[in-house]
């Protein structure tokens, strides 16, 4: 068996990075991702990690730097949180439509205005459409072994595109807890050395991110837009062959009890172990419900989602940020998905935990409770901000 | 699931305490999981830390409201914070204070068991500061055999360094001079 070793989710995050023998680091710190960089700038300080470690006045630099890095075929890394992703998000873009298959951590973080430091998804929500690959992960490990995921799928040349690893601020970046490490002639082979189609070369130059005229930019987009549809295989393949050298199989929707479940929470990121935790306590109770977690935002998995959701009656969906004028994006999409089914379940749909505010077991169960009253009465879309004082 | 909750004032290491008490757990091969109520950090204001320690894995990722220990880094916080709040009725809390377990027992106005060092004054004694983390730690794990000794001797050397030993001896000494009352 691996021995568990005891750290904090942002080191482990940077040891995965230096695992991964990314090249160029550039990040521009901000809060919660900090301890990610700081390791980072720590290790390549050091010597203990062969990269350039690039300081910028900025976080619309720092991704700008990886995109440069990466376009010469250096495996660049670079991650933020709420405000600085807003800043960067022009070049993220950029990042998509050029194919370079950066990777990202979000330590994700409440986009301002009020000003807030905490926890929640409006920063990723913010950049939903930007044509990266996201992840979003439930717990430490996760964040560790997705690191390797990313590279090895953003690098594979059917796909080709840029990887957003999600993970919730302070909730998983400021928890100590234990890990199991890979050994790193393991890693090395289930990551080899970045090989890129194109890359820029003073003695063969070439041009990326040239001036598209309408006769051409709708092709462009096609184009990206099925490399990112036809990424999923891929994804699978990637999954499946990281679960066969670690024993950690994931996908892009986990269930958890949901086989003859009546009611479903649907949850992303780190809410998801938490909510698992309110399933058995209800099953306990004799109460018929089960958890769907999204783990991939982006390509959206309908077809997995698709095969769960449409067993059950109720999908409870908690959104982790607002949509404002809307409700919450992933019950948004979870409705999308199952437009075209004349028999469906219904979707009662929370916001909770906006800004780092805490969701205990207890309030995923008082979530239950209230959307299977409200679907009974006949509410059968509804939306709410949980636990407001009104 | 065993699940302590720190207070301190900001500076003096409950954070510290709680890393260090889930580091030494994991160091056993159990599964533990700590992290502070999150924030700026703002030094001499009251500060929670939280720490959970248990044979299986840990999923539950919220805030610790019904603890099975409370350790308290500050004696002046028994007065201004409900240290006490959801304290399990077969519940302990390890304290810092110059008064008798009894005394902290009447003060907090509750019948749980009760462990009391002044940890502050070993503290000054030993590291030549009033920061209490691993001498709290001392006093817990005599009071609750949550983790063993031994375990926190890696996880101190780890984090302390050139400082490590008087840290091991601080918790060593209020090891031995903590009271109990049951």
């Amino acid at each position: 068996m691996v021995k568990r070793i005891g750290m904090e989710v942002s080191i482990a995050a940077a040891e995965a990075v230096k695992q991964a023998n990314v090249d160029v680091i550039s990040a521009y710190p901000i809060t919660p991702q900090t301890h990610i960089v700081e390791h980072l700038s720590e290790l390549v300080a050091n010597g203990e990690m062969d990269a350039e470690f690039f300081c910028v006045e900025s976080e619309h630099s720092a991704l700008s730097v990886c995109v440069g890095s990466e376009a010469t075929g250096a495996r660049s890394f670079t991650c933020t949180s709420a405000q600085g992703l807003a800043l960067m998000s022009e070049i993220t873009y950029i990042a998509s439509g050029l194919r370079l298959p950066i990777v990202m951590i979000i330590a994700n973080r409440t986009l301002s205005a009020p000003l807030s430091i905490w926890n929640d998804h409006s920063d990723a929500m913010s950049i939903r459409d930007c044509g990266w690959i996201q992840f979003f992960v439930e717990n430490g490990q996760e964040v560790y072994d997705h690191v390797f995921i990313s590279y090895r799928l953003a690098e594979d040349r059917e796909v080709l595109l840029p990887v957003i690893i999600n993970m919730d601020g302070f909730t998983l970046s400021h928890v100590i807890e234990p890990f199991e490490l890979i050994e790193q002639e393991k890693i090395d082979q289930f990551l080899p050395p970045y090989q890129p189609l194109y890359r820029l070369h003073p003695d063969r130059p070439i041009t990326m991110g040239a001036f598209a005229l309408p006769a051409i930019f709708a092709e462009t987009k096609k184009a990206q837009e099925v490399a990112i549809q036809s990424s999923m295989p891929k994804i699978l393949e990637v999954l499946k062959a990281f679960g066969d050298m670690t024993g950690r199989y994931y996908r892009p929707i986990e269930t958890y009890k949901t086989e003859d479940a009546d009611t479903l929470l649907v949850t992303m990121g780190s809410f998801g172990e938490t909510a698992s935790v309110a399933v058995d306590k209800l099953r306990d109770e004799g109460r018929s419900v089960g958890l769907m977690k999204i783990r991939l935002w982006r390509p959206f998995p309908f077809e997995d989602l698709k095969k769960v959701a449409l067993k059950a009656k109720n999908l409870v969906v908690i959104d982790r940020a607002i949509s404002v004028g809307m409700g919450g994006p992933v019950a948004s999409e979870v409705k999308a998905a199952l437009y075209g089914y004349d028999v469906r379940p219904s979707v009662y749909n929370f916001v909770a935990g906006i800004s780092g505010r805490d969701v205990a077991p207890s309030d995923f169960i008082k979530m239950v409770d209230k959307a299977e009253i409200e679907i009974e009465e006949g509410n059968r879309e509804g939306y709410e901000l949980y636990g407001v004082r009104e | 699931m065993i699940e302590i909750r720190f207070h301190g004032r900001g500076g003096q290491g409950a954070v510290t305490s709680a890393e260090l008490l889930a580091l030494a757990a994991i160091g056993e091969g159990k599964y533990a999981q700590a992290f502070p109520s999150f924030g700026p950090e703002r030094r001499g204001a009251p500060v929670v830390a939280f720490c959970r320690i248990d044979d299986e894995r840990i999923r539950i990722r919220a805030n610790i409201y019904e603890p099975d220990i409370v350790v308290v880094l500050d004696a002046s916080l028994l007065t201004i914070v409900n240290v006490a709040a959801g304290l399990k009725p077969n519940g302990l809390v390890v304290t810092t204070s110059k008064d008798s377990p009894e005394k902290v027992r009447e003060i907090l106005g509750i019948k749980n068991r009760i462990a009391a060092v002044d940890a502050v004054k070993i503290a000054r004694e030993i590291l030549g500061v009033p920061i209490t983390n691993t001498t709290m730690l001392g006093s817990l794990v005599r009071a609750s055999g949550v983790v063993q000794r031994e375990s926190f001797v890696h996880p101190i050397k780890e984090r302390f360094g050139r400082i490590a030993d008087k840290n091991i001896s601080a918790f060593e000494r209020a090891y031995h001079d903590t009271a109990l009352l049951q």
